[in-house]
């Protein structure tokens, strides 16, 4: 789905990536686990075009077509989303009228006729009920005073209410507490439909007991050094990124 | 995101800056007291008025323009101003009115024909220096209300005009208000009878026209025991090299129980990105709450001018009477506004709520100028004031300048300021949700409106939204 080939790509004048080979395949989720600094954040900031992102060489090519040119819009609207780490607030934008342009600019992107008010209200109540979120979401400015949890939820519901091809989830376990994490996965898993990918970066081998990965990569300084089935987590738990090998070279 | 593309996004382009080629009657420029003679002549004003006139004509010959405010203009020439101009042959009813000003008119979205009038909305529409039609005047005046052009209330409604004219801003104001006494031309008389709630919302649309003239515009609003008001007003102007003056006198009254709401839609032409033209919009509003629990809102989203220096105020005098000032000023281009108000705590229990929201884009220039004052006998007086500044690029300003008295030590004011950037993670973050780049913009400004936006008659709220997308967006429609 998305191919990933020797991408090397800067903050500033600091290299991060450095030669990053990854396949993201249809219907399957991804974890991309490493070390602080390794590239994780980077490395879903290149894929969605993000303004602090300097691509030095390599490409990324989503449905057999570079997109390393493409606006953050265009790679949104071809159906790449990213569940954002620290969500940011915008004060006085109301949550579902937001949610209602970003889904309408998709539709017709895609030649669909537009929803309106009321259909897109019916449509948001359902997944608010479905993630255990309240109803005063739908009237509340886009994560203004949200709690952690709560932001992290709203992506998700951004998410299953766009319904992108690709999600990139860039550590959506951070700061929530048991329930929360469960509810938000409950709606990670909705959303496998066997033609969906996920790329799941995470810290912590919590949330794969939610989400169950088919692939483990390891990222460290700037590139993926293994890949390898579910089973790695464990070592990596017992072991730390320190006991894994350089296999890319 | 790049200067040059933000630039892009904000840059709007003035989409009523049409001119119309009608044949006027237009005194050459100039002002010594014949001109003033000349322009109640041409009103057949009683020999009161044109007293009046001489007197603060007199008066403004003493006073100095003043230069305290937070911009910066090329000096302007009072001789070189033509005071009067208006369209050839006065109709007398709507079939004499140029087709050529109804059309101009069609183009603003207000027509004025009997067929399409809006639905609700009852407007006087002034063009140039003369109000060429006044629409529902007669089903208003079955509630007793009085809705007609200043020049015609002068005539009609005399006793009301001595009483009231000059009673809320003096004629000795302010240079500008002054000029105003002296040559004002056109503008709206309200009027509304005890315990009327008046059944739609007035308006007023002005437009200046001829080249190389000034607009001097003059309204009064009286609103009698437990009566109720909605009233807008909006105007626009030609897209031309040179500066034009725009200098208007607003007073508004309102008895016991009564409640007076003002919007302004303003909407002159802001001149170019290098400064080169617009209007020089020097305008003084006041409202006196006169009655106990009476209640003046201004209203206001000022999009337009090359220079804005505004400050509608509320004399609040009746007990437990209630101020309101809420406000959205964009500056772009060139532009540069100092703009805010005035609340004026006389009465027990007196409250008022200032909302401003300045956004800065490109060279724009925007500052805000407000003063609390709870004078010694205003118990229980209560403020609560919010300015908040969006800055979109690095080159514009944001200016903050609150003057607070308070007399009374039991007075309670408030204040509360923020300047904030619309930030490139924001941006992004709409962006990767599929928003195109004008339209992040466009959502994060309307968002930092709404308190504001929220306070319109509908309709007008509707107009305010996309006259911001037409000013901040650079669509072209």
């Amino acid at each position: 789905m998305i191919q990933i080939e020797n991408l090397k790509a800067n903050i500033g004048s600091k290299e991060i990536l450095k030669g990053l080979n990854l396949i993201l395949e249809e219907g399957k989720v991804h974890a991309i686990m490493g070390p602080n600094g390794a590239g994780k954040s980077t490395l879903s900031k290149a894929i969605v075009g993000h303004y602090d992102i300097e691509v030095t060489g390599g490409d990324i090519t989503f449905k057999n077509h570079s997109i390393i040119k493409m606006k953050p819009e265009e790679r949104a609207l071809e159906g790449i989303f990213l569940s954002f780490q620290n969500p940011v607030e915008i004060p006085g934008v109301n949550n579902a009228y937001f949610l209602r342009t970003a889904l309408n600019a998709k539709r017709k992107h895609e030649g669909k006729e537009e929803l309106n008010a009321a259909e897109f209200l019916r449509l948001m109540k359902g997944h608010l009920e479905s993630l255990g979120m309240k109803s005063d979401m739908i009237s509340r400015s886009l994560n203004e005073g949200f709690s952690g949890g709560e932001k992290k939820r709203n992506e998700i519901l951004q998410m299953l209410i766009l319904e992108p091809e690709v999600i990139i989830l860039d550590e959506i376990d951070s700061g929530l507490d048991i329930d929360a994490l469960r509810a938000v996965c409950e709606g990670i898993n909705k959303m496998k439909n066997g033609k969906r990918s996920f790329l799941v970066i995470t810290h912590y081998s919590r949330i794969l007991d939610y989400i169950k990965p088919d692939y483990i990569h390891v990222l460290k300084e700037g590139r993926i050094i293994k890949t390898a089935g579910p089973e790695l987590v464990a070592q990596l738990e017992a072991e730390g990124y320190e006991s894994i090998k350089d296999e890319s070279i | 995101m790049p200067q040059k593309e933000i630039n892009k996004v904000v840059s709007g382009e003035y989409q009523l800056g049409f001119e119309v080629d009608i044949e006027t009657d237009t005194v050459p420029p100039g002002l010594d007291e014949n001109t003033i003679r000349f322009i109640s002549a041409k009103k057949n004003e009683p020999e009161w008025m044109t007293q009046l006139r001489l007197k603060a004509f007199k008066k403004w010959q003493t006073m100095a323009e003043p230069h305290w405010a937070h911009i910066t203009y090329a000096p302007i020439d009072y001789q070189a101003i033509s005071y009067f101009s208006a369209p050839k042959n006065p109709p007398q009813n709507l079939d004499d009115v140029d087709p050529k000003i109804l059309e101009a008119y069609a183009k603003l979205g207000i027509p004025l024909d009997e067929q399409k009038q809006l639905q609700g909305i009852a407007v006087d529409a002034v063009f140039d220096s003369v109000s060429v039609k006044t629409t529902y005047s007669e089903e208003l005046n079955k509630l007793g209300i009085i809705f007609c052009s200043i020049s015609e209330a002068i005539q009609e409604h005399p006793e009301l005009i001595k009483k009231y004219m000059h009673s809320v801003v003096p004629m000795n104001d302010n240079y500008f208000a002054t000029l105003n006494s002296a040559v004002f031309t056109d503008g709206t008389f309200v009027y509304i009878p005890k315990g009327v709630r008046c059944p739609m919302e007035l308006s007023t649309y002005f437009r200046i026209n001829a080249l190389n003239t000034g607009q001097f515009e003059r309204t009064l609003i009286v609103a009698d025991e437990g009566s109720y008001v909605s009233y807008n007003e909006g105007c626009s102007a030609p897209t031309r090299d040179e500066n034009q003056l725009h200098a208007a006198v607003v007073e508004l009254i309102a008895m016991k129980d009564a409640q007076i709401k003002y919007s302004t839609i303003q909407n002159w032409y802001p001149g170019d990105e290098t400064g080169k033209g617009g209007i020089f919009n020097f305008v003084t509003k006041r409202g006196l709450c006169q009655g106990d629990n009476s209640k003046i809102s201004w209203t206001q989203v000022e999009t337009g001018s090359a220079i804005t220096w505004k400050y509608p105020s509320c004399i609040l005098k009746g007990d437990h009477s209630v101020g309101e000032f809420y406000s959205v000023a964009v500056t772009t281009l060139a532009q540069q506004a100092d703009t805010g108000t005035k609340m004026i705590h006389l009465g027990k229990n007196t409250t008022s709520t200032i909302v401003s929201k300045g956004i800065s884009a490109m060279r724009g220039q925007n500052t805000y100028r407000g003063l609390v004052k709870i004078g010694a006998h205003a118990q229980g007086a209560r403020n609560f004031s919010q300015c908040d500044s969006l800055l979109i690029g690095s080159e514009c300003g944001a200016h903050t300048f609150p003057y607070l008295e308070c007399k009374d030590i039991k007075g309670y004011i408030e204040h509360e300021a923020t300047t904030s950037k619309i930030s490139d993670e924001q941006l992004f973050y709409l962006r990767q949700r599929g928003l195109s780049e004008e339209n992040a913009v466009s959502m994060i400004v309307h968002g930092f409106c709404k308190e504001v936006f929220g306070q319109l008659p509908m309709e007008y709220a509707v107009e305010a939204k996309a006259l911001l997308n037409l000013t901040l967006e650079g669509s072209v429609g």
